[in-house]
């Protein structure tokens, strides 16, 4: 096991970037943002970002195509960038958001080559938790504060540093730098003790939800839940697990380019059809949505698993403190 | 004040559909609205600095309903506001003054206390208690109040139905945040131009700051969001984050009663406040208009006079 020192973290970032495209959790104003790491950031490593890593893999918006017309030829020019990447000090929650958005991007039959490839390039360095926040639920979902899952390399936060512990090669490849030092006895024993204090039990017991969900569909549940809800996007763009876009062909100088962009299904033009006919005309049905793809449509699909890794950021962002575990607790015991 | 309230919305919840009013949220920091139709559930009704949130945004969405609706003195000028523009109408809203002394800022005592992570809340004359598992805080409201109650100029609703508790002196005319505005009209343009960029870079286009003003009531036809013209792309550039902000600014000026909801909504923790202030600043330079403060008032720009007196027109 290694040690990394608090202090030896900033020549770290510095010799990774020279290899990679170093992102870190930034403080800015009053937020944590993930930004790439320059000479002289602080990475704040201490909170749970107020957005997830997401971006970094599946951009705000990204170039998918660009073409034109050039003496009646018509041209298409790949764009997939992918560069060597770290992502340095996610949250397992975050980290477990990627293992979601990997069954759907990274489906065999049907791969998305843009996801792929940044994903494949991609090292995850998390920070595990030792102290959630109120708004933590992710032992409810299937994570935990201690989850390694999803990560190359973990952190546990110990005094003057950091624990460090690879899990695959490419995290491995990371411990070769100088400022890893072997982790003393007394370490490792601390390491343990703060483990066992970490351990967070589930908030409740999801058995039986997608049933639920299904037999809720029609009631009046969806109506009541949502009454506070403004319909804005943002617990959809600040999920780890959320990955709904639209695509839109948009002119260039030189010519148009095909956009991929987040789009969240808590807005309404984003099942208004052609037609003029929306299916989800109301937060009702959006707000269901929600909740349906994430404990339904997407475990039914995906080996029982939930679309949320508990992260709490829909919670504590929300401008309205609309809490998806008092949802949940309803949909539970909904018809008992 | 909240015995006269529950008592209040306890006499007047059968002639009403719904009052919409403040109750506890999901941890001790946070209030949330809370939707009252039965009488059992009028208990659940909260008052106290947490409750932020500006009611009069779900008014203009219950149109046709005869809502019962709690409202600050801030509030109550976005509910004058929706009346003199014909968005709502006054038989169908039954309105609960609470004057009131200012709301908290959570940003603000986020610097202070460890916010995600608080046990217990409590309330002294002008002060908060907050005890999070390593220590316990008494901070003085006034240094964690919302800048725009610290001089707050209609701390009792301006229009009500019931005014529950005496009306209280006004704290002073926005110095607050005039003087926010001033620190970046000091700054040459280019200065301010690198600020607006440092803060609107950050923007996620979730739209919370649209959704959460009461007078954005377009909503679902923004044109933000319009793809057929698409007016403004989805690009992730500072250009179009603008864009947005401004097209938001522009739509709202003359109808916005600087209530903070977009800056208190945004989860970016965007000024967007200071540039409302500037257009009100500006409106009221120009017209000798405030929004929402008098009642059948026209806005200055849902109407037009042949020469306006502060406006110079070009000498042909």
């Amino acid at each position: 096991m290694k040690f990394l020192k608090r202090e030896d973290i900033p020549g770290l970032l510095g010799r990774l970037s020279e290899r990679f495209r170093v992102y870190v959790p930034v403080k800015r104003a009053e937020v944590v943002l993930w930004r790439p790491w320059r000479e002289g950031v602080q990475p704040a490593l201490e909170h749970q970002g107020t957005e997830p890593p997401k971006a970094v893999l599946f951009p705000r918006s990204e170039t998918l195509l660009r073409f034109g017309c050039e003496r009646k030829e018509v041209q298409v020019e790949e764009t997939i960038e992918a560069p060597p990447t770290v992502i340095f000090g996610s949250r397992p929650c975050d980290a477990r958001g990627f293992l979601i958005y990997d069954r759907v991007f990274l489906d065999e039959g049907n791969p998305d080559p843009y996801y792929r490839a940044r994903r494949e390039a991609t090292t995850i360095v998390t920070v595990l938790c030792l102290d959630p926040e109120r708004t933590c639920f992710c032992s409810t979902v299937g994570g935990g504060p201690l989850d390694e899952e999803g990560s190359d390399l973990v952190l546990l936060p110990l005094e003057g540093g950091y624990l460090a512990k690879a899990l695959t090669p490419k995290g491995e490849a990371l411990l070769g730098d100088g400022a890893f030092v072997e982790a003393s006895e007394g370490q490792l024993s601390e390491a343990e003790r703060l483990r066992e204090r970490a351990k967070m039990e589930p908030l409740l017991e999801l058995d039986g939800i997608p049933e639920r969900f299904n037999e809720s569909f029609t009631s009046d549940l969806w109506e009541r839940v949502s009454q506070k809800c403004i319909s804005c996007g943002a617990c959809t763009f600040l999920c780890p697990t959320c990955y709904c876009f639209n695509i839109t062909d948009e002119r260039t100088p030189e010519g148009a380019e095909r956009l991929r962009n987040w789009d969240a299904c808590m807005f309404y033009h984003y099942t208004l059809e052609a037609s003029g006919h929306n299916p989800r005309p109301t937060k009702a049905e959006r707000y269901r949505n929600r909740i349906g793809h994430k404990f339904s449509y997407y475990p039914s699909l995906y080996e029982g698993l939930f679309a949320c890794c508990g992260c709490g950021r829909c919670i504590k962002s929300c401008p309205v403190s609309l809490d998806i575990r008092e949802v949940l607790r309803e949909l539970v015991s909904y018809g008992k | 004040m909240i015995d006269k309230l529950k008592e209040a919305v306890r006499e007047h919840l059968e002639e009403l559909e719904l009052v919409i009013g403040y109750g506890e949220g999901y941890d001790p920091l946070h209030a949330t609205p809370i939707f009252v139709r039965r009488p059992e559930e009028v208990d659940r009704l909260l008052w106290n600095p947490l409750c932020v949130y500006n009611l009069a945004t779900y008014l203009y969405g219950l149109k046709g309903k005869k809502v019962g609706v709690v409202v600050k003195g801030c509030d109550s000028r976005s509910v004058l506001q929706l009346l003199n523009e014909g968005l709502i109408s006054r038989e169908e809203v039954f309105l609960f003054g609470l004057p009131c002394s200012g709301v908290l800022d959570l940003r603000k005592l986020a610097e202070r206390v460890d916010v995600g992570r608080v046990e217990e809340v409590s309330w002294q004359e002008g002060k908060i208690l907050v005890r999070t598992r390593e220590k316990e805080e008494t901070i003085p409201l006034e240094e964690v109040l919302q800048d725009r109650c610290l001089s707050c100029p209609y701390p009792t609703p301006l229009i009500y139905d019931v005014l529950l508790g005496d009306p209280l002196p006004p704290k002073g005319e926005n110095e607050a945040l005039l003087r926010q505005v001033k620190e970046l009209e000091e700054l040459t343009p280019p200065e301010r131009l690198r600020y607006w960029k440092e803060e609107l870079e950050r923007c996620i286009r979730c739209y919370a700051c649209r959704n959460a003003c009461p007078l954005c009531v377009c909503q679902d036809w923004c044109a933000a969001e319009a793809r057929d013209p698409h007016w403004i792309s989805m690009r992730d550039g500072v250009k179009e984050k603008w864009m947005w902000q401004v097209l938001h600014a522009l739509h709202l000026a003359g109808r916005c009663t600087g209530c903070g909801e977009c800056e208190r909504a945004c989860p970016m923790g965007i000024p967007l406040l200071r540039i409302r202030m500037k257009i009100n600043a500006e409106l009221r330079e120009l017209f000798d208009y405030e929004a929402g403060v008098k009642e059948g008032e026209r806005p200055p720009l849902l109407t037009y006079q042949v020469s306006e007196p502060k406006i110079e027109e070009p000498k042909w």
